[in-house]
């Protein structure tokens, strides 16, 4: 049975944003029906639905939920639609063509949390985004679905949309709080965790965009249905982003569970590349999730996964577990980018170390002077004056900065190191053979032109080193 | 996003910068029943200064950090983090290019030194005659259609070099084409930069 879209229904439809239409098309029955239900009931739901967040952690979204102390006076909800990560941009299409759809999946895990207040955090640059759906809310408080005594269920529920101001990091789930607090953005410590306080110190629950959205369809077409979509752990539909030099460039939903080369060479998706080039990378799942090589190299044995060897990795099937196998973070949010034969992996590298670089918010030493040191190296490697020495150097940062290895506050830097570590491991031949390109004596002189500190002392501190080649050796 | 300090015993009366009309206060006032404290409407009376004004200048911080009962360096705190705002005046239309991966690999690089040489001013700059600020930023979300920018408030799409003429010729390529919800208005565009 071919698979029918829900997420994306609306989009073409013409006026899809409007009310009428959104109804006509049996609009908000899943909340009524949920507002029938007990919230514990709808918890337990989403619970046995798996459903997992569709924002970049992929936890499930019924046992957050459930986090949520028993005897709570005030519970907030926290919209996610801070979307930066480049190239995510599903939520910008699913606010776009269908904001009713988002407002419903609002008003439902509202109920199931019993929620006071929503905040829609939208991001700053969305700025007709915002329009369409503060008239959507509009349109949905005139209606009746928010508001006092929702449809006549005894149920308040309030919600706003707090604007951005232009920043990665509020996306973070404690980034987003303090931001809406009006703060500056920077992520809290946990625990405690949102669940337990959060947002003005109430328990809080966070949720992305998309993860909302797909509560009106599993209450309307029923767990079944839902459990009939995906792979084993990861259920659903979702929308795949695809951009970069393909024919097709675009947002398109599919069960949980596409091959990235479906995603690539799918006629329903990204339809080839332009020109009929090869891919030589692409990052998958968002930058931070990391790199897969493309069909430039050879295709691996059949039956073996093995990201140490340079074979090609396009099989891999994006849902929230095979991606590990690719020493990939995770699925992330599922938006690919693909990088052709002809570009230069330096710039690639440059390009993904700047954004973090830039938008680490400073708190913690690791994130802050890792990203940038990162961002330097890379810069250097593209000048033309990089260093063996550089590729293990990058390597070792990036094993060093972030959550896993307990360095940090929040997940930014382990977003950093993934696709830095990675793209330096799949790609090592690449770099190598371009540091053997340079011109003899490039990387001495320019380490001696730039700030020696910064490059130098970190590695060669107080040792005597010799240079050959390219390299600087060091005595045991 | 790193802190800026000012004496502001030292700060002469004409370079505070102009202030927020009764207008913008009270827009700004409708925010706070909203939030619990006064301070989590700092963001959106921020959007409503920078776009009243032209960019947040330190006598709007000061009126927003009586408004919200907020030590004036508790605003600019706030201010300096966000990109989106300006502390310094800025033309009347800022382009926003998106810098991104995908972007990038579409030939973002190309349009920037297209619009610098066009335009006879780098990142962060102003055109002489106060019409253009630019600058670029991270992902705008919008990378089926690379490359992008954002004039003001319109965003556009699938930006090539020969687009950038007839783009910047239209009189009215920073207005949305959608209706506007009055909760905000669009950035004031007869102010000049100083
Ligand atoms: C640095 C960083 C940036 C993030 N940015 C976003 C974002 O832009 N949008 C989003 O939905 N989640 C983002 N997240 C994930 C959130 O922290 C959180 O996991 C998510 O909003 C939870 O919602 P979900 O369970 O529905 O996925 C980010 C996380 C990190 C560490
Ligand atoms: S890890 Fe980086 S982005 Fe996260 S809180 Fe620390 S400094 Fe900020």
């Amino acid at each position: 049975m071919p698979f029918e879209r829900v997420l994306m229904k609306h989009v073409g439809v013409p006026n899809s944003t409007s009310l009428a239409v959104y109804q006509a098309d049996g609009g908000y029955t899943g909340a009524a029906r949920a507002l029938r239900m007990k919230p514990d009931e709808l918890v337990e739901l989403v619970k046995q639905a798996n459903l997992r967040g569709r924002g970049g952690a992929g936890f499930p979204a019924g046992l957050k939920w459930s986090f949520l102390p028993k005897d709570r006076k005030i519970t907030y909800l926290c919209v996610n639609a801070d979307e930066s990560e480049p190239p995510t941009f599903c939520n910008r299409v699913l606010i776009d063509h269908d904001p009713h759809m988002l407002l419903e999946g609002i008003l439902i895990a509202g109920y199931a949390t019993r929620t006071t207040v929503a905040y829609i955090y939208l991001r700053g640059e969305f700025m007709e985004q915002f329009h369409v759906l503060q008239r959507a809310l509009d349109e949905a408080y005139a209606a009746g679905y928010f508001g006092r005594n929702i449809l006549g269920s005894g149920y308040d529920l309030e919600c706003y949309i707090h604007r951005g101001a232009g920043a990665y990091i509020c996306g973070e789930e404690t980034g987003l709080i303090e931001s809406l607090e009006g703060k500056r953005g920077w992520p809290r410590i946990k625990p405690p965790f949102p669940a337990v306080e959060g947002l003005f110190r109430q328990p809080t629950v966070v949720n992305n965009v998309e993860t909302l959205a797909c509560l009106p369809h599993l209450l309307t077409r029923g767990l079944e249905w839902w459990l009939g979509l995906g792979t084993a752990n990861s259920k659903g539909p979702k929308m795949y982003c695809i951009s970069g030099p393909v024919n097709r460039p675009g947002c398109y939903e599919a069960p949980l569970g596409i091959t990235c080369r479906e995603l690539i060479y799918g006629d329903d998706f990204g339809g080839g590349m332009r020109g009929g080039k090869k891919v030589k990378a692409v990052f998958p799942g968002g930058l931070s999730m990391g790199v897969l090589r493309g069909d430039l190299f050879p295709r691996a044995p059949a039956g073996t996964i093995d990201p140490r060897q340079d074979y090609d990795e396009l099989d891999c099937v994006l849902d929230f577990d095979d991606v590990r196998k690719y020493d990939l973070l995770g699925l992330g949010t599922a938006a690919a980018v693909v990088v052709p034969e002809d570009a230069d992996m330096r710039d690639v590298l440059v390009n993904v170390a700047r954004f973090y670089a830039l938008e680490s918010c400073g708190q913690c030493t690791h994130c802050r002077e890792g990203t940038t040191w990162m961002y330097k190296i890379a810069q250097r490697m593209r000048a033309g004056a990089g260093r063996l020495l550089d590729l293990d150097l990058l390597v070792e940062i990036s094993q060093n900065m972030g959550m896993m290895p307990g360095m940090s506050i929040c997940g930014l830097p382990d977003g950093a190191a993934w696709p830095v570590r990675t793209a330096v491991q799949k790609f090592r031949r690449e770099f190598e053979r371009r540091i053997a390109e340079q011109e003899p004596e490039a990387a001495r002189r320019w380490t001696r032109e730039v700030n020696r500190a910064a490059y130098e002392l970190p590695v060669l501190q107080g040792r005597e080193t010799t240079y050959v080649g390219g390299t600087f050796y060091q005595p045991p | 996003m790193s802190w800026r300090t000012i004496d502001r015993r030292t700060v002469a009366e004409e370079d505070l910068g102009p202030g927020l009309s009764t207008a913008a206060e009270d827009k700004i006032r409708a925010f706070l029943p909203r939030y619990p404290t006064k301070r989590a409407a700092l963001l959106p009376a921020l959007h409503i200064a920078q776009d009243a004004v032209g960019y947040v200048s330190l006598r709007a911080m000061r009126q927003i950090a009586e408004l919200l009962e907020l030590p004036p360096a508790a605003v600019m705190d706030v201010v300096s983090f966000y990109t989106h705002f300006w502390t310094h005046p800025k033309g009347r239309k800022t382009i926003v290019l998106c810098r991104s991966l995908t972007c990038e690999l579409m030939g973002g690089g190309a349009v920037l030194a297209a619009l610098e040489a066009r335009l006879g001013i780098r990142e962060h700059q102003t055109t002489p005659d106060g019409e253009y600020s630019l600058m670029t930023e991270e992902c705008l979300a919008a990378c089926e259609h690379a490359p992008c920018m954002l004039i003001n408030e319109k965003l556009h799409k699938c930006v090539r070099v020969e687009d950038l003429d007839r783009i910047l010729a239209e009189p009215a390529n920073d207005k949305l084409d959608v209706a506007r919800s009055n909760l905000f208005d669009a950035p004031t565009s007869d102010r000049r930069a100083p």
